[in-house]
């Protein structure tokens, strides 16, 4: 009898799991995300844009989304797999809500349950192509985390994904303090991002500012950075280059 | 009204000559033992109340709740054997959690409603289940307005502008009747349910008890919430004067 063969990939140490869908790489992206933690809790922002590749497809992406009362999560990597996790997380704090009894999740426990979410998915070889930034604030305590796709998880003062850890977190490791007002902490975010914007490719001039404290959480309408071309090395880019 | 079911009544699946399956008809027995439950419909949402017999006085008061939520927008109060109430509920807690997922948006009322109430009348059909002792009311706010549901062990369901279940079921539908529901605001309604509770509550059988409410209305922005102390408070206050001033007469 002739049997159609399915189509095994030659990497198939699994046998008849190999022939269920994998995440083997990204289609849209979003590009990096930057937090930190001010007086009154926690300021984050993050460009509007998805990425097709290198095509910038999509440019209304809200990659900062609320969580429950007291976090915020901001992601970049696959958008798809950012959906899927808010839709996890609409069920994680459903069901919260659902005790009725005073208590409600804290970003520390979130960004617990997330951590073992991305974890768990790596070791299935099957992951969650984001990183995440999970900020929040609960009874007065700031909280600032962050997982990547393969889990490793921690939290600090300031967090950034993607190529905000190459250019953001050194201008924040030079200019955060404790207790930073909140126009401070925005300035020094969109410093951030408006580094990002000169020389991240896939970052886009439309950006949302979300800021989380106590009282709650507010996401801003996106706007645009003021941005300097007349710089001598843009005006004359090729001045100085071998061959020229 | 109760005959002994003599030979048809060891199995769910046995009719008796008469045409009754009396293992349902046991189980809402279990029901009638409760403390009674009663739900109302008031023109801006739903109002239960659920009187909790406390069987010992160092049970911790606001523990035991009766009125879970099931969604954001609907929960179900349970009569009857509590564990079996724990089931149902977490089978509706599924079921909309369920369809939430699938469809994208809230259970609607009436559908959670069947699902319920197919699940109950699931357990009536194998000889191998018991059919649950116990009747919920369910309550919920969906796109359609406020809606109240009853749904009993043997599996019926109906929608209701009033209900009641438990002991004190017949005395509490009088009330209820008296009621001008369309009329009325779930605040005011509140104050009506603890009326009707404390009237029905049979001092000489059953000492102490304590009054559980819950609502879903515009005031509580189409979500199930515990009625709020101060405003359950004072609906307590209002029903025992009210008692008094019947006693007195």
């Amino acid at each position: 009898m002739q049997f159609m063969a399915s189509k095994q990939p030659e990497n198939s140490l699994l046998g008849p799991e190999s022939d269920s869908q994998r995440t083997l790489y990204p289609y849209v992206t979003g590009t990096s995300v930057v937090a930190l933690k001010y007086k009154d809790g926690i300021l984050m922002a993050a460009d509007m844009g998805g990425s097709y590749g290198s095509t910038l497809r999509y440019k209304s992406v809200e990659r900062m989304k609320p969580i429950g009362k007291h976090s915020l999560l901001g992601a970049s990597g696959e958008i798809s797999d950012f959906q899927e996790i808010l839709h996890y997380l609409d069920e994680l704090i459903l069901y919260d809500n659902m005790w009725d009894d005073g208590n409600s999740l804290g970003p520390k426990e979130v960004h617990n349950y997330l951590t073992r979410v991305m974890y768990n998915r790596r070791n299935k070889f099957n992951p969650l192509w984001n990183s995440l930034v999970l900020g929040g604030v609960k009874n007065g305590q700031k909280y600032l985390g962050t997982v990547s796709m393969i889990g490793v998880n921690f939290e600090d003062n300031h967090v950034a994904t993607g190529f905000g850890n190459h250019l953001a977190r050194p201008i924040l490791r030079q200019e955060w303090h404790e207790n930073l007002s909140f126009e401070d902490g925005v300035r020094l975010l969109e410093k951030c991002m408006r580094v990002l914007l000169y020389r991240d490719r896939s970052a886009i001039n439309k950006l949302q500012i979300a800021k989380i404290t106590e009282e709650g959480s507010t996401i801003s309408q996106p706007y645009s950075l003021k941005t300097y071309w007349e710089f001598s090395a843009f005006a004359n880019p090729a001045q100085g280059a071998v061959g020229s | 009204m109760s005959s002994i079911g003599t030979g048809y009544d060891l199995s769910v699946t046995t009719f008796s000559p008469d045409g009754r399956v009396f293992q349902i008809e046991y189980a809402a027995k279990a029901v009638d033992n409760s403390g009674t439950v009663i739900g109302i419909k008031c023109k801006d949402g739903i109002v239960m109340g659920v009187e909790k017999l406390i069987a010992s006085k160092m049970m911790l008061p606001g523990s035991n709740r009766r009125i879970h939520s099931v969604h954001r927008h609907s929960g179900m109060a349970v009569a009857g054997l509590a564990a079996d109430g724990r089931q149902i509920v977490a089978r509706a807690k599924s079921e909309a959690t369920n369809y939430q997922s699938v469809y994208g948006e809230p259970i609607p009322v009436k559908e959670l409603a069947e699902r319920v109430a197919s699940y109950v009348h699931l357990c009536t059909l194998y000889w191998w289940l018991r059919p649950f002792g116990c009747g919920i009311i369910l309550g919920g706010y969906d796109r359609d307005g406020p809606q109240l549901y009853m749904v009993e062990p043997s599996g019926i369901s109906y929608r209701y502008f009033g209900a009641a279940i438990g002991k004190g079921k017949q005395a509490a539908k009088t009330e209820i009747e008296k009621l001008k529901l369309s009329e009325m605001t779930c605040r005011e309604g509140v104050f009506e349910v603890a009326k009707i509770i404390y009237k029905v509550h049979d001092e000489a059988k059953d000492k102490a008890f304590e009054l559980e409410m819950s609502w879903v209305c515009d005031e509580s922005k189409q979500q199930l919430r515990k009625v709020p102390d101060d405003l359950l408070e004072e609906s307590k206050a209002a029903a025992r004067t009210a008692l008094e001033e019947m006693d007195a007469d």
